[in-house]
This record gives structure tokens, C-alpha cells and sequence, in this order.
């Protein structure tokens, strides 16, 4: 399939690009020209060079944040993956049961984000939560109000009930995609289900296992309302991530300037780290024998 | 049985997953002060109070409204500029196509916290604050990529010989696109209402920035009114439940649409 | 290697089928020779593919069970079979190089690796692979790669059968006739049972010594290619057969005249004494070919109206209106062939009879 080379293409993908640049572009400049001067008013702005950058880059608080955020992603990411291609295997081909499981399976994608966090606090409250007062029933104490560990669990069970759907929904399109004669010529050559995964369904799977990667630490990364609404960053900083940190500093404490230059400097770490993800998953199984 | 274990799997994680929905569901059918006298695993006295308050106050289904509204404008916009680009992408070379494509991408990218401030900013400038178009709009710098992104591996699945065809027959290219070629990636245009619905449905930060009364979403309804009236559980949970039926309509109305879609192997 | 025997063989995919129209496959019994090369032959959706997968074991019949060398494999999965099996689609491991494709089945079984290296070195060998052994097995054109799935099935030292669904459609013409070549030197050098499904009459009469002509999930004929020309023993398997297929006529019998709307067409006396035992509504089958057409009145011909003419090249196919019905005929081509008006003499040892779409037959005759 030989693509038409045409320049009047552009006339298709202007209204994109109009709706995106007035999204996109204006903010963008505006962010930086926020993160090179100091504004003390309306009219009243020094530049400043450089000078938030280092400030920020040297702010142990953001430091802190940003390693805390880099465990949360990798965390997310080592669980939401592999869960998701076992739920996504487990899942009926065709039939009702296919339907079905597609319609639940998509639910907790469609809860708006701060009701997710709503949701867990409700569940994992030590009084009135099943799930909090199970386990203190149990005689472990439980509170992610007050212990740093429990509000991290309470966190990243969120996280993995929310989203492992999602990569579930993906790895499930990857699998209906692959025809039934690779099963079947697998059969006949006697392969172990394991065989079946390991050089039929993973490799085939590749494509859409990118794209879960990709948007679920593009995401993890930039999480905000579901911890804002469940601890509000605390207990003390233990779970003040990227973005929470950011909005503390440009609404919390109104210093646009560093704001912007660590709004810059977080952009910049996503595209790094997902262009990284791509490169890799792209080279995967390539270079095997 | 291997059948039988990969339900049973399936079965369980489904049970897990639908347990704390269940639990709010259970706090939303009891009064603030049953849930706090007594722990219950079901509702011993259902009553409908909380829902009935969310009804007959207008502050409340007013943010329903608002967050239908705004979300089904951007879902329309989204389709509508993405349809076209998607197929430019997937059919033509042109100057500059893999770095726009690109640069759509790493819209996706971006922390919508970095874009709060200039934001408020830009649309302030054009007196767009507390509009439903102004949340639409906003919506558009990620679910507009998206869309394209989309679309685009759904068309490129189709040999390009249909169009050649069609244009040799005397099909306009607005004719053709309409009637012959969108039909045939119905199941894609589904998956991808269905992406932009989803992520403009929950998405919070934006567009409680951008209003204030008038457009305000239910989201942002439901975390003013719990700290006005100090955690009335009962009351949270009704509108937390209310806040996944729009969600869950959709599904069921495009799950044959992602059926169908998925088993293209495209999303 | 190994005698395959069907024994009443029904299959339905749907559970609790009672109904003859819910089974894709109505009872088929048929042994199989070891050795021989078969091809189950007819169009889209009459059952062929779901006979192949039974014999494989990809399927567990509704009904009925299937042998290999006087041994039930009915309840047998694919594996333990010991057949190879090559796809429509080529099927291939795109991780692994040529050589792990091919090894793959070997390994699965725990076979030791000098063993394989030897085997798969053999096979290669045998399938003009061997410059291909290192390369990675995705990107490779479509022949190689199911010269890679017939690969994998031959590694294997105990194969039984191969079973072949269809394996040249991906295949550019110019390859396919190589690669059928290919198959049927392979064929006659490794002695295995050959079973290739196909909806191509060419490939099937090529390339089998036994063709099975299968249609709504019944076994209509098996036999060698010859027969189901000659004597197709069903109307569908004449028609689906032969270059335009057979031609029918509706006629009445009258002594050992067939009469087709008053026209008298002379049998031969054993043709006419079954034609008596069969009773009234007759049909007569010949072949195009062996019509003969004249451009004057001949002893014994029939006139009939040209409609039309096709050249094909080597030959022209003349469609004819005999009393209303429809026939045509197949002659060289440099055979003159008069404007409007032509005449037809049917041989008579070539005319078949058909009463309800069954050919009529001597008793205890095969």
C-alpha cells in the first residue's frame, strides 16, 4: 500500500491543527514566558533568565516528589501490565459472555476521577469502609489517613482497580486480532500454553501492549485528583506526586515563575521517558533468535 | 476444566472489581446517620432520600446537564476535525506529516496541571469562563490527538485500492468519504466516541478550572457540597452512583460497536 | 504413516443439533489408504475444512469416530496425532529465525538438539530451506513461508498424514505450480498420506489419485479423477466438475428413445433397461466434450439453434437451444462452426441418466 504523495493533505488536518494550536500552542508560550521572568502584578514582570529553572531543579521538596512519583509509575506499571494480558487471556472470545464482560470491564473507566477516589475512601474508611474495617477486624490497624504505608496501599489499589481495565481492554483487542490458525497450527506442533503465549500472543500483542505502556505511564505520571481527593497529599508528604506539588506551588502559593519552569521540566521527563518506552518496545523481540 | 478456571479467574477479579461500587451503592440507599450508628453489609432500611435531594435540588442536576452537555460537544468536535485528519494521515504523504503527528501526541503528554493558569488566562481573554464550550474546547487538547491516533490505525486497515476505486468511478471525494468510506470503519468511529466521551467524562482539573456556576460539571458539584455540609456519606455516595449511570449507558450502547472494533485489532 | 478410517462421521457446531440442516457435516464413512493422496474437493461452506480438522483433531466429531491404522483417535488431541498440518494463511513463529520455526515442534516434544539439528538440516534440505535457515521468518514471501508450515509438520520423524487446507491461495500463479510440483515430489519421496482440501477442480484432479467431491456437508463421490469425469454419480459433482460442467436435459423415455420435448435421442440397451426400472422423471447428463456438433444433418443428429460462441484459446465452448433447453458443447478449435443452425449427435456409450439427481446404475456395478 503506496501512499499518495500531496501536499493539499494540509487542508484536511488544518481544523486539527487550528483546534490543537489554540489549546496547546498559546498556553505553552505563555507558560514560558512565565518561567523566564518574575511577575509581581498586572504590568509588573522582571526577566529573570534562568533563574527558576535552578531554583526549581535545586528544590529537595521536588526531588522528593519526583522519585516518589517514578516509584508510583513503575509500581503501576509492573502490576497494571501483567494483570491486564491475564484478565484480557481470561476473557470469553465471542458470545454473550464476550459482551458482557467488555461492558463490566469498562465500568470503573467511566467513573469521573475525583468519584474514584470518593469511591475508595468511602470502601477503605476504618469505620464505615468494608474494606478498612475488614482489615482492622483482622487485627492489623488500617488508616490511610494517618500511615504513610497504608495510604500508599490504599493508593495504588485504587490505581490498579481503576486501571487495569483499561490495558485489560487493549491486550483483549491485541488477542481477538490474532487468527485462529496460529492457535490451531500451534496445536498440531504440540506447544504448551505457555509456547502459545511466549511466541504467539506476546509477540502479536506487541502493537497494543506500546499503546497500555505508553497512555498508562503518560498518565500514572501525571496523576492528580484521585490522591488529591483521597489524602490530599498526605499523610505529610508521603503521597504528594508531580502534579499535586505543582498545583500547591502555582495555586497554593501563587509563584508562577517556578511553577512554569517545573511545568516545562515535568513535560519535558513524560516525552523522555515515552519516547524511551516507545524505543524500546519497538526494538523488543526483534532482536532474538 | 480449563474453561472453567479461566471463568472462575475472570469471575473473581469481576466480584473484586464490582465490590467497592457495591459498597457505595449499599451507602447510598442509608441515611448519614444509619451509616455512621451501624456497620451493615446491605441496606436493612433502603431509603431513597438521597437521591430524592439530588433530584429536587437544581444545584445538583444542573451539574448533570452541564457535564452531558459539554462532553457530548467535545465528543462532536473531536469526531468531526478528526475524521478528516486521521485520513490524511493514513493516506498521504505531505510535508511535515510525521512531525505533526507527533506533536498531536505529545499533547497527550501533557500535565494538565502545567496548563491550568494559561488556560484560565486565555479563556478569560475571550470571555469564555463558565462556558460549555470552553470546557469542550479545553478537552480537545487531549481527546482530539487521541481521536486522530485512533482513527487512523482503524483506516489504515482499509487497502487504499477502495478509494483509488472510488474516485476512478466519479465518486467527489465528500461523497465518497460520507457513503462509502465512513461506513466502512463504523466500529472505529464507535471505539473512538467512546474514548472521548470516556476521557472528557472524567476528567476533573480542567474543567472545574474553567467554570464556576453555569457550566459547573457534577464532579465538581459533589466536592463543594460535601465540605458545605460536612461529609454527609449517604448523600456523596447517591451522587457518585448517579455519576457512573451516563458512563455506563454509553458502554452498553457501543459495546457491540467495540466488539466489533476490538475484533479489528485496532484501538 | 498411516490407513485412516472415518466411521460415520457427523458433526454439528452447535450443541444438540437434531435437525440435518444444524450439522455442516452429515455422516461421512470413508477409508483412506496409507500412502495415498487425496483431495477432498468442493465450494466454500460444504464441509471440507471441517472434515480436515476432525482427521486433525482440531474438531471432536458430534458423532462418529476416526481411526489411524485400526486404532480410535476420535478422543486425541492434535499433538498426539501425529499429523502435519498446513493453513490457508502461512503460519509462522515471527520471534524465531527459519530454523527455530522449524525445530519448534521438536523442541515442544523434548527431542534432544543434536537430534533436531540433524532433522531440521534434513527437512530443509528436502524443502529448498536451507540458505533460508538463519534468516528471521517474518518478512519472508508467502511461498517460503508455507514451504516453513509444511516444515514443521515433516520434522516431525512419525507424521502420519499431511493435511493441506488450501495452501496455494495466498500464492502468487507463477509459484503456485511450483509449489504443487514441489508437494507432490515430496509426496512421492516421503510415502506419507497426503490429504489437501481445496475448492480448485484443477488442484484436486492434479494433484490426488483419489478426489472426494463434498457438497452440503455430504460426501457426494470419491473416486479417481477419471470417474468423477466420466461417470459423475451425482449431478452436482457433474456440473462442478469439467470445464464448463455437465450438461442436463429433462427427457421422457420411449423404448430406447430418451425424448427431450419431442426430440429423439437414441440409448444404448443397457442405458434404456435401467432407465425402464427407474421410472418416469429422467434426466440425460452428457459431457461438452464428447457432444459432437455439425454443420449438416448427420444419421441420428438433432438440430438445435447456436446462441453463442467463446473462444478459450485452445478450444471454443458453442452454447446451444436444444427444445427450449440450454446445453453446451466443447470443441478444438479449428473445428468450423455454422452461423444459426448446427447439428447435434450425442454418443451413445457417453450418455448418462439421472433420476433425482442420482445416476442411474447396473446393480452390484461400482
Amino acid at each position: 500500500m503506496e501512499k499518495w504523495q500531496d501536499n493539499r493533505a494540509w487542508f484536511l488536518v488544518l481544523p486539527v491543527f487550528v483546534i490543537v494550536a489554540f489549546s496547546a500552542i498559546i498556553p505553552l508560550l505563555t507558560v514560558i514566558n512565565y518561567s523566564v521572568q518574575d511577575i509581581f502584578g498586572p504590568g509588573q514582570r522582571v526577566f529573570v533568565g534562568a533563574e527558576w529553572f535552578k531554583e526549581v531543579l535545586g528544590d529537595k521538596r521536588l526531588h522528593a516528589a519526583l522519585w516518589r512519583q517514578f516509584l508510583f509509575s513503575g509500581l503501576v506499571l509492573l502490576i497494571e501490565i501483567p494483570l491486564g494480558i491475564i484478565i484480557a487471556l481470561t476473557m470469553p472470545k465471542k458470545g454473550w459472555g464476550a459482551s458482557a464482560s467488555l461492558v463490566t470491564l469498562a465500568l470503573p473507566l467511566l467513573i469521573p476521577w475525583n468519584v474514584i477516589g470518593t469511591i475508595w475512601i468511602i470502601f477503605t474508611r476504618p469505620d464505615i469502609g468494608l474494606f478498612g474495617a475488614t482489615i482492622n477486624k483482622l487485627g492489623m490497624s488500617f488508616d490511610h489517613t494517618a500511615s504513610s504505608l497504608d495510604a500508599w496501599v490504599t493508593l495504588m489499589l485504587m490505581e490498579v482497580w481503576h486501571w487495569t481495565p483499561l490495558v485489560a481492554l487493549l491486550a483483549y483487542a491485541g488477542l481477538r486480532a490474532i487468527p485462529e490458525a496460529y492457535y490451531q497450527a500451534a496445536k498440531v506442533d504440540g506447544a504448551s500454553s505457555w509456547s502459545v503465549f511466549r511466541h504467539i500472543q506476546l509477540p502479536k500483542m506487541r502493537g497494543v501492549l506500546t499503546i497500555a505502556v505508553l497512555l498508562r505511564f503518560m498518565d500514572s505520571f501525571l496523576i492528580y485528583a484521585e490522591p488529591f481527593v483521597l489524602t490530599g497529599g498526605g499523610p505529610g508528604n508521603s503521597t504528594t506526586f508531580l502534579s499535586i506539588y505543582l498545583v500547591k506551588i502555582a495555586v497554593g502559593q501563587f509563584d508562577l515563575g517556578p511553577a512554569a519552569a517545573f511545568s516545562l521540566i515535568y513535560f519535558l521527563i513524560i516525552l523522555l521517558f515515552s519516547w524511551l518506552f516507545y524505543q524500546a518496545l519497538q526494538n523488543a523481540g526483534k532482536g532474538e533468535g | 476444566m480449563k474453561i472453567k478456571k479461566r471463568a472462575f479467574i475472570l469471575g473473581f477479579y469481576f466480584f473484586i472489581m464490582l465490590l467497592p461500587i457495591y459498597w457505595m451503592l449499599n451507602m447510598s440507599l442509608r441515611t448519614n446517620a444509619d451509616i455512621l450508628n451501624s456497620f451493615a453489609l446491605y441496606p436493612h432500611n433502603p431509603t431513597l432520600s438521597n437521591y430524592i435531594k439530588i433530584f429536587t435540588d437544581s444545584s445538583w442536576y444542573s451539574g448533570y446537564l452541564n457535564s452531558i452537555l459539554y462532553v457530548s460537544i467535545n465528543t462532536l468536535i473531536s469526531l468531526i476535525t478528526a475524521l478528516p485528519a486521521a485520513y490524511a494521515f493514513s493516506r498521504y504523504r505531505f510535508l511535515g506529516d510525521k512531525q505533526v503527528f507527533f506533536w498531536l501526541l505529545t499533547n497527550r503528554m501533557a500535565p494538565a496541571a502545567v496548563f491550568l493558569l494559561p488556560f484560565f488566562q486565555l479563556y478569560s481573554t475571550f470571555g469564555l469562563i463558565d462556558t460549555h464550550i470552553a470546557v469542550a474546547f479545553a478537552h480537545c487538547l487531549f481527546n482530539v490527538p487521541l481521536a486522530v491516533w485512533i482513527l487512523e490505525g482503524f483506516m489504515s486497515g482499509v487497502p487504499i485500492e477502495i478509494d483509488e476505486t472510488a474516485f476512478i468511478d466519479g465518486y467527489g471525494f465528500s461523497r465518497f468519504f460520507m457513503t462509502i468510506f465512513i461506513p466502512l470503519i463504523r466500529a472505529g468511529v464507535g471505539v473512538t466516541a467512546f474514548f472521548c466521551f470516556m476521557f472528557s467524562w472524567v476528567e476533573l482539573l480542567l474543567a472545574r478550572t474553567l467554570t464556576t456556576t453555569n457550566a459547573k460539571p457534577i464532579a465538581a458539584t459533589m466536592t463543594r457540597t460535601v465540605s458545605a455540609t460536612g461529609l454527609d456519606w449517604g448523600l456523596l455516595a447517591a451522587a457518585g452512583i448517579l455519576t457512573i449511570i451516563p458512563g455506563a449507558l454509553v458502554i452498553w450502547f457501543v459495546r457491540n460497536h467495540m466488539a466489533k472494533g476490538f475484533a479489528m485489532g485496532r484501538v | 504413516m498411516a490407513r485412516i478410517d472415518l466411521k460415520q462421521i457427523a458433526h454439528s457446531y452447535h450443541d444438540g443439533a437434531q435437525k440435518p440442516e444444524d450439522f455442516a457435516l452429515r455422516r461421512v464413512h470413508e477409508s483412506w489408504d496409507d500412502g495415498g493422496a487425496y483431495a477432498l474437493l468442493g465450494p466454500s461452506g460444504c464441509g471440507k475444512t471441517t472434515l480436515l480438522n476432525i482427521i486433525s483433531g482440531l474438531l471432536t466429531p458430534s458423532r462418529g469416530s476416526v481411526f489411524f491404522d485400526g486404532q480410535d483417535v476420535t478422543a486425541l488431541p492434535p499433538e498426539n496425532r501425529n499429523i502435519a498440518q498446513v493453513f490457508q494463511f502461512p503460519v509462522l513463529y515471527d520471534t524465531m529465525t527459519v530454523f527455530g520455526n522449524l525445530a519448534f515442534p521438536l523442541r515442544n516434544r523434548g527431542v534432544d538438539t543434536e537430534q533436531i539439528r540433524q532433522r531440521v538440516n534434513e527437512v530443509a534440505d528436502i524443502l529448498d530451506l536451507t540458505t533460508h535457515l538463519k534468516k528471521k521468518a517474518s518478512g519472508l514471501s508467502a511461498d517460503v513461508k508455507q514451504k516453513i508450515s509444511l516444515g514443521r509438520g515433516l520434522v516431525r520423524s512419525d507424521v502420519a498424514a499431511i493435511l493441506f487446507d488450501e495452501p496455494l491461495t495466498v500464492i502468487d500463479p507463477q509459484l503456485k505450480w511450483h509449489l504443487r510440483c514441489k508437494l507432490k515430489q515430496i509426496h512421492e519421496r516421503l510415502k506419507l498420506t497426503l490429504i489437501y482440501v481445496t475448492h480448485d477442480q484443477v488442484e484436486a484432479l492434479t494433484f490426488a489419485d483419489r478426489v472426494m467431491v463434498m457438497h452440503g456437508g455430504k460426501m457426494l463421490q470419491a473416486g479417481a479423477p477419471e470417474d468423477l469425469f466420466e461417470k459423475p454419480e451425482h449431478k452436482f459433482v457433474g456440473y462442478f466438475i469439467g470445464s464448463p460442467g455437465m450438461n442436463f436435459l429433462s427427457c421422457i423415455l420411449d423404448g430406447n428413445i430418451a425424448r427431450v420435448n419431442g426430440a429423439a435421442i437414441e440409448l444404448a440397451d443397457a442405458t434404456a433397461a435401467l432407465a425402464k426400472k427407474a421410472g418416469q422423471k429422467l434426466e440425460i447428463g452428457i459431457r461438452p466434450t464428447y457432444l459432437k456438433v455439425h454443420s449438416n444433418k448427420q444419421p441420428g443428429s438433432i438440430a438445435a439453434t447456436i446462441k453463442n460462441v467463446e473462444d478459450q484459446g485452445s478450444f471454443k465452448i458453442v452454447t446451444l437451444i436444444l427444445n427450449q433447453q440450454t446445453l453446451r458443447a466443447r470443441i478444438p478449435e479449428d473445428q468450423p462452426i455454422p452461423d444459426k443452425k448446427a447439428w447435434l449427435s450425442f454418443p451413445t456409450q457417453k450418455i448418462r441418466l439421472y433420476a433425482d439427481g442420482q445416476l442411474l446404475r447396473a446393480q452390484g456395478a461400482s
